[in-house]
């Protein structure tokens, strides 16, 4: 999340569901909370309850909406108009909240003279080149920061990609040196570049391009800004709905700065809450499953950057802030990864470290995978057949592979595209000719396994198993740990330099059970981490060493098995409204981070009423209802030494960012993202209309993907496809469906795939409601029983009337319940930093009826698009 | 042993469906099948033998228009439904075979092992809620989750909904606390805010009661429910007149047949 990353230091969000209920306002976009989060939403309820305004902004009128105060229909792709304009009514009407603003965020820092704006440059900043299709982001650094010293270095702009590593934000460039001006006066200080940056966000553009009334989004702006101060605080809620366009990280970017001017973060009832879509998916990214970062955010190393030990640590440690432990860290990671063969000698195994040598995110191997460089592929937790866009390139692709492994609970549709995929009914693919071999291991369920989860809010809650899965079902842990082990053992008389990794790496978990299933609590007692030789369970992330006497499997996650039979994930006895003593947030059990920004610089809560942690100058340390995200004993009034001194002790007593080497919000990112400093709105990669803002239609470093299996609507107003598409899920299914169509308790709830279209759209094309229409992008065709309600409405952009079409993508062809599937419509295409697909905002068409079968299927679609398919 | 109730508060229900889906689980219920219904967002459609608990999605359409930009809303509210276990109920008191009682917890229970699908109970509930599985015949409808009351836990619905849209308690504190919602939510401005607790009608209260806002017969419910053992006087005086003048006609046709004969006798 470089979102929330960049912005604040931490990939995660900034607070608990619990706290929502002390907020005086939410604002939930990006998200339909109450469908998908039902179990957090009870939260808004209580504030709501207790007086505070609900608002809601989405293209659809939602069971959230249906509990909001106010509700602001917006047309899918606009966000950063919206919020942008919130920023704009902040800015222009000296909302924000100037104490918090001049003392925690980097408002006053001065940038170079060489910066160029968006405004300047109609769309681009300084630094694009148009050959490469990629920002150099040098322009954007402070001034007073030091020059890069090698060419194409700064971190997140390795040529190989990958932006997760910089969910950290503490970048190695020594952003600790630079100039200001405490009167934010200075032309070229932060706080007025951003001034001139949103000068064009206005309240006029909102109506032209978000089809928001003027007067509805003045509403938003003062219930939402006058929630906000020393004595109110207001929390922003956002989901995929903010995540997957071409622009999502520059999405919530927007709304940090505005969560930043306001004094939101780091304070009860403030934030901003990253929903996460499943049980664990904070966890994925923690300990990830991604390509381009370790446990922690810490980065994978890149072939071209980082040869040797020496340049990966230099690359990547801050001379402040707690980024310059970054050594701490890796060097406790390795020496739980290889054990005794991690030594200072052996480099702590640096180079048994697999390389990132290009884009391996999803769409990139699953783009290599179609054009057969992929000979086999692990598939768990996921159903891309169904879930993936683009499906019929995802299904095809998966037909050249020479074998694939699917564990999943059921025969899921990824499992058995070799027989029953649309591909297959239609001919374009035949069993007989896919040389796939498919493997398929039945999965444990959740109640069959343990282990933890970690949830939306950074929360690790430890689960019991309760029952032993049947058969031949086992769970994650087993399988990884068996085939780890029958790996080592074939690689033990492999002497090739390939395996040394493999053959160093500790693999000797305990097991138990007839089935020798790994013991839950060892792994994560090693993921806490311990002292060596002697294996006493560290307590704090301040434990941790360099020097090769502690292992760690995830430092961020430290302190969570503090001592032999403390396994904190498992406390069940909350103590307080914020939750203490239920499960274990990372970091350090803080359920708000950033709290230090809860008090004043001098160490006093802002208010009464919005106090969190505060300095006890009896007691010489911090103290209050949430352990503080700060070290205990530095008092408000230690001196900072940023310009000159080392460690997080520079920052001194009064910087709440402590993953920042100023220790400052980052209204401005001057390194770290590979879209721009600032968020600017774009319109996404197919929209109905042209980028009112600037000459520049959409991201320029998003990455399209174009090939003849991928092909993209024109990028404004396609006669072809007039109407803009976005997709959702419903409360009642779970994702691509594996786990809610089989349920037939589930399925009854939502049987049938269908479209929500306006009652004027309705009329206009002839559908009727309970009939079949047929739904066509430049990818492919769907058909879906026809849901007309208000809750859909058009909306008047730019003078043109935009109708939206709305589409719930849980069905797939196998289960309790089948339907078409709704991913076959998207595009493959990658968000700049996180290489996310825009589900969101889209263009299609509309006919009543249903769609070809068979071999006419790809007649009927090539006549509907003018294309080959 | 204390008399309960539900008080289901729409007010605060997010239509998610968990106490559905949560009572159906418990109580082994088996799903209605698969059908789209095109209305709203509702497939079960109403509370049935085979369900229990049912979310009714009222979406009440605003003007047609650019609403979006016209600033008008939609209306979507959300109630979960549920057998209102009668003080006086129709399905009891019809029931021939004993099979439907009344609990120690003031609920009423159909105990299925008696049941033997006669139907009558029915045409006797005023909401519409019993009904007869499809299967073999047998009535069934919310237990009230006797065995979780039996053993001091609360209803499955109530425990599944994460809103506390759904209240379990005792009846008269719930009555209480209706009140005070019903205050709160008045002062709030929602002036259309209402209880519904049908005490003065002749089913005599009922142990489900509802916070709803507008008219009780847009979430389908009567605004004066009645028992039909009301009606039961009235039709055993039709019934009693019916069977007189019937008799009253045999006799007179065996005494006029009687009359006849004897005068053929005596030609």
């Amino acid at each position: 999340m470089p979102g929330l990353g960049t912005s604040f230091g931490r990939g995660g969000a900034t607070t608990a569901q619990q706290d929502l209920a002390n907020a005086d306002a939410i604002l939930i976009m990006g998200s339909s909370m109450a469908e998908n989060h039902p179990v957090g939403f009870q939260w808004v309820m209580e504030a709501r309850e207790k007086g505070a305004k609900i608002i809601h902004v989405d293209p659809r009128y939602t069971r959230t909406s249906a509990s909001a105060d106010i509700w602001v229909p917006l047309r899918a792709g606009s966000d950063i108009i919206f919020l942008g304009a919130l920023v704009h009514y902040v800015l222009e009407n000296n909302k924000q909240f100037h104490e918090y603003v001049l003392h925690y965020t980097n408002a006053p820092t001065i940038l170079r003279e060489d910066f160029r704006d968006t405004e300047d440059l109609d769309g681009f900043f300084s630094g694009w080149d148009a050959g490469k299709k990629k920002y150099d982001p040098e322009t954007w650094l402070y001034q007073g920061s030091p020059e890069k010293e090698v060419a194409g270095s700064a971190p997140g702009h390795s040529e190989a990609g990958g932006g997760h590593g910089k969910d950290r934000g503490g970048e190695a460039q020594d952003t600790g040196k630079f100039e200001s001006d405490p009167t934010l006066q200075h032309p070229r200080c932060v706080f007025q570049v951003l001034k001139r940056h949103f000068s064009r966000y206005t309240p006029e553009m909102v109506e032209r391009y978000c089809g928001v009334k003027a007067d509805v989004f003045l509403k938003v702006a003062k219930t939402f800004t006058s929630a906000s101060g020393p004595d109110k605080t207001a929390a922003i809620c956002y989901a995929v709905g903010w995540t997957q366009h071409s622009k999502g990280v520059q999405v919530i970017r927007t709304a940090a700065i505005l969560q930043l001017l306001l004094g939101n973060i780091g304070r009860p009832g403030g934030g901003i809450l990253a929903l996460r879509g499943h049980a664990s998916i904070q966890g994925s990214t923690d300990i990830p499953t991604l390509y381009d970062i370790l446990p922690g955010y810490l980065p994978m190393p890149f072939f071209e950057t980082a040869r040797n030990l020496g340049a990966y640590l230099k690359k990547n440690t801050s001379r402040t802030g707690l980024w310059s432990a970054f050594e701490k860290y890796f060097v406790s990671l390795m020496k739980a990864y290889y054990g005794d063969a991690a030594t200072k000698e052996s480099d702590w195994g640096f180079n048994w470290l697999p390389r990132v040598t290009g884009d391996h995110s999803h769409f990139g191997y699953w783009l290599d995978m179609a054009d057969g460089k992929l000979d086999g592929l692990f598939v768990m937790g996921q159903n891309p057949a169904v879930g993936a866009s683009n499906g019929r390139l995802e299904r095809t692709a998966l037909s050249k592979l020479k074998w694939l492994v699917v564990r999943d609970m059921v025969e899921t549709e990824t499992a058995s595209f070799w027989y029953d995929s649309p591909e297959v009914n239609r001919g374009e693919l035949s069993p007989e000719t896919i040389g796939t071999e498919v493997f398929l291991f039945p999965a444990a369920g959740t109640a069959e396994k343990e282990g933890t989860f970690t949830n939306t809010q950074r929360l690790l809650q430890y689960r019991e198993k309760a029952i032993d899965p049947p058969g031949d079902a086992r769970s994650e842990t087993w399988f990884m740990y068996h085939l780890g082990r029958r790996l080592k053992e074939k690689g033990k008389d492999d002497s090739r330099p390939r395996n040394e990794g493999l053959r160093a790496l500790t693999w000797n978990y305990s097991t138990e059970g007839k089935h020798a299933e790994p013991v839950g609590e060892e792994i994560l007692k090693e993921i806490n981490g311990y002292s060596l030789p002697d294996r006493k369970q560290l307590a704090h992330i301040k434990d941790l060493k360099k020097d090769g006497s502690t292992a760690c499997g995830a430092w961020i996650y430290c302190g969570v098995f503090p001592k032999e039979g403390y396994n904190r994930a498992l406390e069940r006895n909350p103590k307080d409204a914020l939750g203490h003593n239920w499960g274990y947030a990372w970091p350090n059990d803080c359920r708000i981070i950033y709290n230090r920004a809860s008090a004043r610089p001098d160490g006093q809560p802002w208010s009464e009423r919005k106090k969190l942690v505060w300095w006890d100058e009896n007691k010489k340390q911090w103290t209050g209802n949430d352990i503080p995200d700060y070290d205990k004993e530095t008092p408000p009034y230690a001196p900072e030494n940023i310009q000159n001194g080392k460690g997080v002790e520079a920052l001194g007593g009064a910087k709440p960012f402590t993953l920042h080497p100023d220790g400052v919000g980052w209204l401005f990112v001057s390194s770290g993202l590979k879209d721009g400093p600032l968020p600017t709105h774009f319109e996404p990669l197919e929209s109905v209309t042209d980028n009112g803002l600037y000459k520049q239609q959409s991201n320029p470093p998003a990455d399209k993907k174009v090939r003849p299996d991928n092909p993209y609507a024109e990028p404004s107003g396609d006669p072809r496809f007039p109407y803009v598409l976005t997709t959702y899920r419903l409360t009642e299914h779970h994702t691509a469906g594996g786990m809610s169509r089989q349920l037939s308790h589930l399925s009854e709830l939502q049987p049938e795939l269908f479209t929500e279209v306006s009652p004027e759209l309705a009329s206009e094309l002839g559908l009727q409601n309970g009939h079949y229409a047929t739904i066509i992008t430049a990818r492919s065709e769907i058909e879906a029983k026809v849901l007309v309600t208000s809750r859909m409405r058009p909306m008047q952009i730019n003078g043109k009337v935009v109708h939206q079409v709305g589409l719930p993508y849980h069905w797939g062809y196998r289960g309790q319940v089948t339907g078409d599937v709704v991913n076959d419509l998207l595009v493959i295409s990658e968000e700049p930093n996180v290489r996310i697909m825009e589900t969101k905002a889209l263009t299609c068409n509309v006919v009543p009826g249903r769609r070809a079968r068979g071999k006419e299927f790809l007649g009927q679609l090539n006549s509907r698009t003018g294309q080959t398919a | 042993m204390s008399i309960t109730g539900f008080l289901t508060d729409s007010t605060l229900c997010i239509g998610c469906k968990a106490c559905e889906v949560a009572c159906k689980e418990w109580n082994g219920v088996e799903a209605d099948g698969y059908d789209w219904s095109g209305y709203s967002y509702d497939n079960t459609g109403a509370v049935g033998a085979s369900t229990w608990r049912h979310v009714k999605f009222v979406e009440q359409t605003p003007v047609p228009g650019f609403g979006g930009n016209a600033g008008e809303l939609a209306s979507w509210t959300f109630s979960s439904d549920v057998c209102k276990h009668c003080e006086n109920a129709g399905c009891l008191e019809a029931c021939p075979t004993g099979s439907i009682v009344r609990t120690e917890f003031g609920g009423v229970y159909i105990q299925p092992d008696i049941c033997n699908g006669c139907g009558y109970c029915v045409s006797s509930c005023p909401f519409g809620v019993v009904e007869r599985n499809q299967k073999d015949g047998r009535a069934f409808k919310c237990t009230f989750c006797y065995d979780r009351q039996k053993v001091g836990l609360q209803p499955a619905c109530a425990k599944a909904c994460p809103t506390e849209s759904i209240k379990f308690g005792e009846l008269d504190q719930l009555r209480l606390r209706a009140q005070e919602r019903l205050e709160e939510l008045h002062s709030r401005g929602m002036e259309d805010a209402t209880l519904y607790d049908p005490l003065d009608s002749s089913v005599g209260g009922t142990h489900a009661i509802f916070i709803l806002r507008g008219d009780p017969r847009t979430f389908n419910l009567p605004p004066s429910p009645d028992v039909p053992t009301i009606y039961l006087k009235k039709s055993w005086t039709s019934s009693a007149i019916a069977g007189a003048l019937l008799l009253g006609g045999t006799l007179l046709a065996f005494w006029a047949e009687n009359k006849n004969g004897r005068r053929r006798n005596a030609r």
